[in-house]
Order: structure tokens, then sequence, then C-alpha cells
């Protein structure tokens, strides 16, 4: 049974990596570049909840509703002011860097704001879940939210790619933006459509995961945002399906270690996984290969 | 002898680094350095070293590392674990000298070895390497245990009772809470000639053949190749041998510390990161750069009181200006534009 | 025996035969020219023989030797040297330091001699320079020594690529559009540089040229490539001359 329990609670933890990792993927399979600084943006979200709710006295649902607007608009101005600048820069190394510095950016502004001390962050789902097999396996209201949440994400992306105009505009412009720009897509905007879901979903990650884990602090999303970029490359990077994928393995693998080998080796372990992926399957498991042309 | 610019070059770097060896000194011999200040010496040379060694991996072999700090783990736990040992053994300057050749073997060795899979890789997908790297070797440094009795050496992942050791064993590493008591060997002049050495290391590689194949290999690896240059093998050098400096600057760390842990605070991403800042500040590529940033970015917000609540907001946003000044296509070209209008001609670069 | 011999070579990508019974001999000395439409596979033909690509079938000789299945290095110290179409040159080093870096298969120290400065490094540094400067002046480069290669203008750029290829000591050079974005005195001065190429080192060159009146001008024989597979091969006059290529290059 505890077994069992484990595997819950890793299918869990999978689910809010899943959500971040389709955020990293969408835009690394469409703007070409890792956005270091989205497990920050998960961060910024789990504050504006924690001040939000707090301000409303525990109103979480305007909460979240803010945290997703506020992400996506400070997803957009991230992408417009830092990352448009250096698109088709000499070095690739330039907008990497960039990136770094605007994850420095977003931790820094929130420990001048709110200071280095953890925040206690109530739970925005208020179910307590239920008990199964007599009270032996307990399933908590937020791990079963969780998983529910990501396979909504996943679908209603899925949908949103393969049915509308927006859709498969951005599924043009990973092939190749020179193309898609001359087919009239207006590229720029769609990388900025882009970024704004990814942070969006980022938000919700953020919800999700302080709730599960009620410690908010300004390096809250660091640890999480690399653990799904790490989850986004072994499902396959540029894949929806493969986020998912992803960041189930490596939820469950994660909670599994923690468990069974060693809590103080489990993050050890789980990029010992990236490193493996990357040398034996570089595209990881949906993934596909690309070519340089000389 | 005719010096010509590349080694008049270096020997700007030198003097440079001396004449504030010098000052500093100075102003210690005539009491006008605080005790706080002269704390601050010796950490601002083996980040004057780290940032060198980094600087070789990014500006000239051109990779991005965001791991160094864990080759920097590794040459201070296999040193610092060799002083305890022979603390009551061997006269400090030759167990000192010893501490530096092991430091340095263990984190070329780890360089090489994490070489081989991580060079292979390319862009964003190596840097993001590097740094599971430097957590895989913090998470495991902090899970080791490891004392020395009458019967030999024990060794333990799990916790200090599972050694089995006597009881007048001597345990050396404990875990997570890391080295306690390594000598304190460490002293400003002896970080400033590490620094010396790394510096006229680097900078004496880039002027001959292999450096030279390195920055082909940064430049295009595709015409490197074609130009019967083996990319595998200068990538590894370069690479290897910027771990292994950065492990010289771990030597230096752990003679200078009491408690020794394997810390994020010291040996995480975000102290690379930190490192990285000191290299684009310096210039990607410019060696003296990364110096005169490490050593002034390390002391500024030391010395401003105001100042380093606010510095790693300001470094960020100077890092991402800096970025976009120097690489974003668009301003490149009005700066161009610009500077033909006042009369400067086109913008043109003198070589390295 | 011929220099270069290739018999049947083809690759292909995803079903794509890019490159199908490839076949060419080339003698020592002559100036080849491979021509063909866009896209009929003349640049995946250098690749092959480059060892860029690994082709499926097929056989490469170079003096008589067998290097179909070595690395782009390899085939390098083997003695195919190679310029390419979009110009890959070590852009933020000095244009004598790129010439250097084809040199230094040819002139070495160990890594020790090199880090420290000293044995073998400051002799073999002085005749690699002295060399490098030949070179450059042979290639009318040499005032440009210390500019950095990706400030020179296009042209010069062009020569610098010959010039680093020639540094590594080929016994066949290959050029991949060596005219391309020239106008035509540049590529008239790019004709003489060929020839002076072909005088002073006695070099086989094979090259791949869209410009009839360079290819005319100075090809000895000509290989037509179409759709990945040779259409005409032999003189130049006969070759140009030949309706099936005419109706390659000009449609029906």
């Amino acid at each position: 049974m505890s077994f069992l329990t484990y595997l819950i609670s890793g299918l869990s933890l999978g689910s809010i990596y899943a959500i971040i990792a389709l955020g990293y993927t969408m835009v690394y399979g469409i703007a070409k570049m890792l956005n270091f600084a989205h497990g920050d943006f998960i961060m910024v979200g789990c504050y504006i909840i924690f001040s939000v709710t707090g301000a409303l006295s525990g109103n979480s649902a305007i909460g979240i509703i803010a945290a997703i607007v506020l992400c996506t608009l400070l997803g957009i101005t991230t992408e417009f002011v830092a990352y448009r600048p250096l698109r088709g820069a000499a070095s690739p190394l330039a907008v990497l860097i960039t990136a770094i510095g605007v994850s420095y950016f977003l931790e820094n502004v929130a420990l001048l704001i709110f200071g280095a001390d953890i925040k206690s962050f109530s739970s925005v789902i208020k179910w307590e879940g239920f008990t199964l097999a007599d009270g032996q396996l307990r399933i908590q209201g937020v791990t079963i939210v969780t998983i529910l949440v990501s396979v909504v994400v996943l679908v209603v992306l899925q949908l949103f790619i393969k049915k509308t105009k927006q859709g498969q505009a951005m599924l043009a412009a990973s092939e190749d933006k020179g193309a898609a720009a001359l087919m009239g897509i207006n590229v720029n905007r769609t990388i900025m459509l882009t970024f704004a879901i990814g942070s969006a979903l980022a938000a919700i990650a953020g919800a999700l995961l302080c709730s599960a884990y009620p410690s908010l602090s300004p390096y809250t999303g660091a640890m999480p945002g690399i653990k799904a970029f790490v989850a986004a490359v072994l499902g396959g990077i540029g894949s929806i399906p493969g986020a998912m994928i992803g960041g189930l393995m490596l939820g469950i693998i994660e909670i599994l270690s923690k468990t069974y080998i060693s809590s103080q080796l489990s993050d050890a372990i789980v990029f010992g996984i990236l490193v493996i992926v990357l040398l034996v399957k570089p595209t990881g498991i949906l993934g596909k290969v690309i070519q340089e042309k000389v | 002898m005719k010096l010509n610019k590349k080694s008049k070059d270096n020997y700007i770097t030198y003097a440079i680094v001396m004449v504030a060896y010098l000052i500093f000194q100075i102003l210690s011999a005539t009491g006008n350095l605080s005790s706080h200040m002269t704390g601050l010496l010796v950490p601002m040379t083996y980040y004057a070293v780290i940032a060198v060694a980094l600087n070789l991996c990014v500006g000239i072999l051109g990779e991005l590392s965001i791991g160094h700090c864990g080759f920097m783990c590794i040459g201070a736990f296999s040193s610092a674990f060799f002083s305890k040992l022979t603390e009551n053994v061997l006269a400090w300057p030759i167990r000192f000298f010893l501490a530096f050749v092991i430091g340095i073997a263990f984190a070329a060795l780890f360089g090489f070895l994490i070489g081989i899979p991580v060079l292979r890789l390319k862009g964003d997908y190596l840097a993001i390497v590097t740094l599971a790297f430097g957590e895989i070797i913090k998470n495991v440094i902090n899970a080791f245990y490891i004392g020395v009795d009458g019967n030999g050496v024990h060794f333990s992942m799990k916790n200090s009772m599972e050694l089995n050791m006597e009881p007048d064993g001597n345990l050396i590493i404990n875990g997570a809470m890391g080295i306690t008591g390594t000598p304190h060997n460490s002293n400003f002049t002896i970080g400033i000639i590490v620094l010396l050495l790394s510096l006229f290391v680097v900078q004496n590689l880039i002027n001959s053949r292999d450096g030279r194949a390195i920055m082909a290999v940064r430049d295009n690896y595709i015409a490197a190749e074609a130009t019967g240059i083996n990319v595998t093998r200068y990538k590894m050098m370069a690479f290897v041998l910027s771990a292994a400096i950065a492990g010289a600057a771990g030597v230096l760390f752990s003679h200078n510390i009491t408690t020794l842990t394997a810390s994020s605070q010291y040996f995480g991403y975000n102290a690379s990161i930190m490192i990285l800042v000191y290299v684009v500040l310096g210039g990607i590529g410019n060696i003296r750069g990364s110096v005169i940033a490490a050593c002034v970015l390390y002391l500024l917000p030391e010395l401003l009181r105001g100042f380093s609540t606010y510095r790693m907001l300001i470094y960020s946003i100077v890092l991402i200006v800096m970025m976009i000044v120097n690489w974003s296509p668009r301003v490149i070209e009005k700066r161009e534009k610009l500077a033909a209008k006042i009369g400067f001609g086109s913008r043109k670069k003198i070589a390295r | 025996m011929a220099l270069l011999e290739v018999n049947n070579l083809c690759i292909s990508f995803g079903g794509l035969r890019a490159v199908d019974d490839f076949n060419i001999t080339i003698e020592k000395g002559e100036l080849y020219g491979l021509i063909g439409p866009n896209g009929a596979g003349k640049t995946t033909v250098f690749n092959l023989l480059t060892g860029v690509y690994k082709p499926n079938e097929g056989i490469i000789r170079l003096d008589g030797k067998d290097i179909t299945r070595k690395s782009t290095t390899e085939i390098n110290h083997e003695g195919i040297a190679r310029t390419f179409q979009n110009i890959r040159l070590f852009k933020d080093m000095s244009v004598i330091d790129n010439v250097k870096v084809g040199l230094s298969e040819r002139f070495k120290y160990s890594m020790i001699e090199g880090i420290l400065h000293i044995g073998n490094y400051k002799k073999v540094e002085k005749e690699m320079d002295e060399e490098a400067m030949k070179l450059l002046s042979v290639f009318d480069l040499d005032k440009e020594r210390d500019t950095l290669a990706a400030n020179l203008p296009y042209g010069k750029q062009r020569k610098l690529e010959i010039a680093r290829a020639m540094a590594t000591n080929p016994k066949l050079l290959l050029l991949d559009e060596p005219a391309a974005g020239m106008n035509p005195n540049e590529t008239g001065e790019l004709m003489d540089t060929i020839a002076l190429v072909r005088k002073e080192f006695g070099m086989t060159i094979l090259l791949i040229e869209h410009d009839m009146k360079l290819v005319s001008g100075i090809c000895e024989k000509l290989t037509v490539l179409n759709f990945g597979r040779v259409l005409c091969q032999g003189e130049t006059k006969t070759v140009l001359s030949d309706p099936e290529v005419i109706k390659a290059y000009l449609g029906e």
C-alpha cells in the first residue's frame, strides 16, 4: 500500500512538472531558446497568489486569476524587452545568458519585496480528499486536482494546436520561421503568444506546486523549473505529449528514489537521468532529429 | 628583445595584478586595511582564478558552463581531505603544495570524465548538463562519510555511525557537515601567485597552436574539422584545463575556511552563475577583463554597505543590458550607423 | 594512377536519393569543374568527399588509398582541403591566425611547450609566421595580417578561405562556388588567383561553380550533375555543347 501512496504522490509531483515542462517545451520548440527564467515565473505566480489572497482575506480564486493574468503579462514583457532584441544574434549564448539574467532579476526583485524568509503558503485547494482501503490509502484533494488539471491542460493545448489557426501558426513557426513569415504568419506575434501561454501555465503550476509543498521563497521556482526542463528533454523537446510523459516519469522517479534510495541523492539521480537521456537518445522519447546544414 | 603586441598585452595583465598586490600589501603594512577587508583578499583571488577558468571555457572554447563551481568543489574537497589526513605528518609548505597537486589533478580528472558526455552536446543542452553535473557533484559529496582509524579508511553514504570506526578514529568528511578544521594555509600572497600562474597558462595557451585550434573550433567547428583540427581533442583539452584551474581555486577556498560544506551558497549553480556574471561583465574572451571584473564586483558590495542589498539586482540588469547592447543585431546595426555618422567610419574590431 | 577516384557513390536522405551512382576520376594537376542546376547534389558530393556525410554505398580513393569512411579531420590529413559555399572563416581570429590553424598539423610542438612558451615554441612559431606570410602574400592578404577575418571585405574573405585550405598542404583542393556573390571584376581577380594557385603549387582542383564564364574559362574537364546523377562528363568544350546539358540548364 505504501508503494501505491508514493506512486500517487509521484504522479502528483510529475503532473506539476508536466505543466511547467509544457511551457518550456513550447517556448523551446518555437523560439528555439531555453527560457532559464521560466521557473521563476512560477515563483512570481505564487507570490501574487500569496499577496492577493492575503489582501482579500482568503479568497484564492481571485488570487489565481490575478496570477495567471500578471504572469502572462510578465512573459510577454520579458520576451519583448529581453529576448526579442537578441533574436538572430551571432552567438547562441547571448540569449541564454540574458535568460539567466532575467532569472536572477526576478529572484532578486522578489527578495527585495518579500525578503528571504520562507512564507507559508495556504493551499488553494480546500478539499481534503478521501481515504481508501480502510484508511490505509489516503489521497489528498490537491493530488487529485493536480492530476486532473494537468490532463485538462494537455487536452486543451493539443486541441488548440491541432484545431486553431494560431496553433497551426505555432507549428509552422517551429518548423521554419522564414518560411512561416513568407506564408503570412506574424512570427513575432506567434512567439509572443507562445510565451503568454507558457507563462500562464507557469502560474497554474505555481498554484499547484505551492499547494502541495506550501513553502514559498524567492528560490521556490528555480529547482522545479530546471527539473521541468529535464522532463521536457526526457520527453523530447518541442513535443507536447512528450512533456507530459517526461514530467510524469520524472515526478515518479524523484519520489521513488527519495523514498527507496536516498533523499540526499534524489536530485543527483534526476540530473543523472538527464545526462543519460542526452547521451543515449538526445531527442528524448518523442522528439525528432535536426541536422545542421553544411 | 622586441615584444609583439600580444605578449605586451599579457605583461600588462601581470603588471596590473602585481600592482594591485603591492597596493594591498602597502595598505596592510601601514595599518590602513581593516580586518574585514583583509579577510576579503583571499576570496577575491580565488574568485578571480575561477573567473579566468570559466572564461577559458566560455570565451575561448565558446561553450557555456553553469556548473563550474562543481569543479571548484572537487578541488576543495580532495585537497582538504588530503591536508586533514596529513596534517601532523607533513610540514605545511610541502603539504599545501601537494594539496594543490591533488586538488588540481582531481578537478582535471573529473573535468575529463564529465567532458566525455558533456562535450558531445552543444549550446543550451551543454549548459544545462554542466549545471546538472555541478548539482550532482554537490549532492554526492553531501552524502559522503569518510573516516580514518588504525584499520584504514572507512567509507559510507548513509551516516557516520555506519563507518564502524575505532573510538580514536578520525572522521574526515561528515556528510552534509563537510570537513571541519582544514589547516588555514591560504594567504593573499599564495592566492596572487596562483592567479598569476593561471593567467600565465591561459594567456600563453591562447597564443599557441593548441589555443588557436581551440578558438577555431569555437568560431566554426565544421571549418575546423575540414582544416584538419581534431575537434574532440581540443574541446577536451580546453575543458580539462578549465576544470583544473577551477580546482586550484577550490584548494585556495578550502584552506581559507574553517568548515567546508558542499552547500549551494558556494558550489550550487547560483554560485556558478555569479562567476558567469564576472566573465560576462569583464568581457567574454577577455581574460584580463575577467580578473578585473571578479575583483571589483567581489569587493564593491562588501565595501559599499547600501550597495550590497541591491547588488544582485543591479548585476542582473547589467547582465541583460550588456548582452543586448553587445549582441542584438538591431542594436549593432544602429551603433554602426551612428559611428558612421559621427565620422569614425565603420567600427573595426581589433584582433585579440 | 588517378589522384581522386570515386566509384558508385550513393547517399539518400529519408528516401530521397540525393546523390546516386556518382563516379569521377581526377588526374594530378587537373582543374576539374562540377556543375549542375540548383539542388543537383553538388555540395552533397563535396560533403561526401570530405567525410561530412558518410555514403550509403561507393568508394572514394585518394592517391590509391581508400578514404571512404574516414572522418573529416582524417580526410584533411590525407590531403583534401575545401572551402565552403557560405564562407566559414574563424571570424573572431586574425587573418594570419586563420592560416596558422591550417598550418598546425605540419608545424608541431607539445602542449606543454605551448603553455610555457619553452623549447621549440619560439622556433616553430617563427617558422609558422614565415610560412603563413608566404601564403598570405600569394593571395595578396599580407597587408591584412592582423585584421579580424570578419572585417575583411567579401572578396578577400573568399581568398582567405582558399589560403587557409592551402595551408594544410593538400593534394586536392575543393572549391565550393568560389565566385558566388562576386561582381565580374572580383570574379576575374579570382580566376587569376586560381590560376596562380595552380602555377605556384601545382595544385589539383575540383570546383563547383555556376558562373559559366569562369567554368569555361579555366576548367579543363567537367562533370554535370542533375537530380543527383551524372548527366555528362568529359572535356569542357564537348560537355558544354552536349544537347542534354543545354536542356538541363535552359529547360525545354
